[in-house]
């Protein structure tokens, strides 16, 4: 069967993001001694060289930021479901940190289900989270 | 008083294979071929070659390159990361070492096989995604293209840039192509309605915004300034050299930064005009990395041709096309219609305008800037005769 590219769960920079993901919830690293938050997550904070991370949740909503529709060839599993959809999201809390995904028509809808040509850069959306195997993507739909 | 390694050193050989899709030779035989082509068209020995720079995804290796082509002790070898973005680096690096006097005569080169279908590294996937990646290729962000189409829609809704524009460049490439006998695409014609009409391949880019997949290998050779001047072919000077990784820079899928148009080009072209003596008006001809054509108007925005935003409408009334345009570019067709090669026959071909050489000849240039990858940490070179 043809499988999607999925994190490694395993990777300890990224690792808190999916947790969240699982418990439905969008988290994003910031730093435990500054504040300042980032995406995506890394080791240590460019603003003030500190290890210490924290994750904080947001509300889940944003807006559009760019938007792409991949046609073959593509990896197998996704050549299935193409043309489809990626776009970029600009979170509500800080439109400068940015996080991809898929704009769905529903939240358990497929990728490939909200017409391309109706997907405008600026829209708001809001998060959903999908299991892929054993892994809770975020995906959005329209706010 | 030069600044740097200003006009310090020279490429005084260039040499090439044939381009095709699927070459029989072995890519350490491809790389052989166009560095003794480059060493003859040098009028050196081999022997004297000492330096040996390259892009850290080649997969020859130097000493299998030595000892084959039989050149000398290596005392300078060195390798470029970051695929596209590192030709004009093997050659500044190689200019830098000869300048400094690590190594009399340097080669850089590229050979690759990228027709065949392992060399695709966006297909070369392992189970489970580490770092960069797993922030875009779950949700099916596969390929550079993709990755590049994601600026790209953004550009368009930033600066107002149209599918046309793009057209511009990828025809202004084809005609340039079809002087140029080497070219893939000699021969074949592209008309703007072919453009409009060409299947998608990551929306809103078409089949015509990409690269070629091509097998081949080109190498230069470089030595000092003094010893340029006693040699065959007439010196073309490396006049200035830079490289860039701008700051929260992430590569290809560069959303992550405050402003992710503001490419690579950018810094690179600060240090690359503040080394040189020439200004990006006076540049009369350009060699720009053209893996995807709105590399093209980023980076005439980058490298000062333009200003933000502009770099769409640049292209407009033939600006791009040899002979009578603003800036030809790309004059033996790019990696779109020549070659792609990671973008190293660009340098060849920057090289030739220098020579007076090149199928679209620009009467009299006496500069050309030549760039490598947008969109990665990447480096640009400006060669004078």
């Amino acid at each position: 069967m043809a499988s999607f590219l999925l994190p490694d769960l395993e990777d300890p920079a990224s690792a808190p993001f999916w947790q969240a993901t699982a418990a439905g919830e969008l988290r994003i690293q910031a730093c435990a001694a500054c504040g300042a938050r980032r995406m995506p997550p890394r080791p240590m904070c460019p603003a003030c060289r500190s290890i210490e991370a924290k994750w904080e949740a947001l509300s889940g909503r944003g807006t559009i930021w760019s938007c792409v529709v991949p046609h073959p060839p593509l990896l197998p599993a996704y050549a299935e479901l193409a043309p489809y959809n990626v776009i970029t999201v600009a979170l509500e809390e800080d439109p400068s940190l940015r996080i991809l995904g898929n704009l769905v028509a529903r939240p358990e809808g497929p990728i490939n289900e909200v017409d391309p040509a109706t997907i405008r850069i600026g829209e708001p959306v809001r998060v959903v989270f999908q299991q892929v195997d054993d892994v809770s993507l975020p995906r959005w739909i329209r706010a | 008083m030069s600044i740097g390694i200003q006009d310090r050193t020279a490429i005084v050989g260039i040499g090439q294979t044939r381009f095709a899709k699927g070459l029989e030779d072995s890519e350490l035989s491809l790389a052989c071929q166009a560095i003794a082509a480059a060493i003859e068209d040098a009028g050196i020995d081999a022997s004297e070659v000492d330096g040996l720079s390259m892009y850290s995804m080649e997969n020859n290796r130097e000493f299998e390159i030595a000892r084959s082509v039989g050149l000398g002790d290596i005392t300078y070898f060195g390798e470029i990361g970051y695929g596209g973005g590192a030709g004009c680096g093997a050659i500044g690096h190689a200019a830098m070492a000869v300048a400094t006097g690590q190594c009399t005569a340097a080669v850089a080169w590229r050979a690759r096989k990228r027709a065949a279908k392992s060399s695709r590294p966006w297909a070369n996937v392992g189970q489970r995604l580490e770092g960069a990646q797993q922030w875009s290729r779950p949700w099916g962000l596969l390929r550079p293209v993709d990755e590049i189409a994601m600026l790209t829609r953004r550009y368009m809704h930033e600066f107002g840039a149209k599918r046309e524009h793009l057209a511009n460049v990828a025809v202004a490439f084809r005609k340039h192509a079809n002087r140029n006998p080497n070219a893939t695409m000699y021969g074949r014609e592209l008309t703007h309605e072919q453009y409009m009409q060409a299947r998608w391949i990551s929306e809103p880019l078409c089949l015509f915004d990409n690269c070629l997949e091509t097998d081949g290998a080109l190498a230069v050779v470089i030595v000092s300034a003094e010893r340029a001047r006693d040699l065959r072919q007439p010196p073309v000077y490396v006049h200035s050299f830079a490289q860039s990784i701008p700051r929260q820079h992430q590569v290809m899928t560069n959303y992550f930064c405050d402003d992710p148009l503001l490419g690579p080009s950018y810094a690179c072209a600060r240090l690359l005009w503040e080394r040189s003596e020439i200004k990006p008006a006076d540049v009369p001809v350009a060699q720009l990395y053209d893996a995807f054509s709105p590399l093209i108007p980023l980076s005439l925005e980058g490298y000062g041709f333009c200003a933000r935003g502009e770099g769409a409408a640049f292209t407009e009334n033939g600006a791009l096309e040899w002979p009578s345009g603003r800036l030809p570019t790309n004059t033996s067709g790019g990696g779109m219609s020549e070659a792609y090669v990671h973008g190293f026959n660009l340098i060849l071909e920057g090289v030739r305008q220098m020579r007076g050489t090149s199928p679209c000849q620009v009467e009299g240039a006496e500069s050309c800037l030549v760039t490598s990858g947008e969109g990665v940490p990447t480096s640009a070179v400006l060669l004078r005769r």
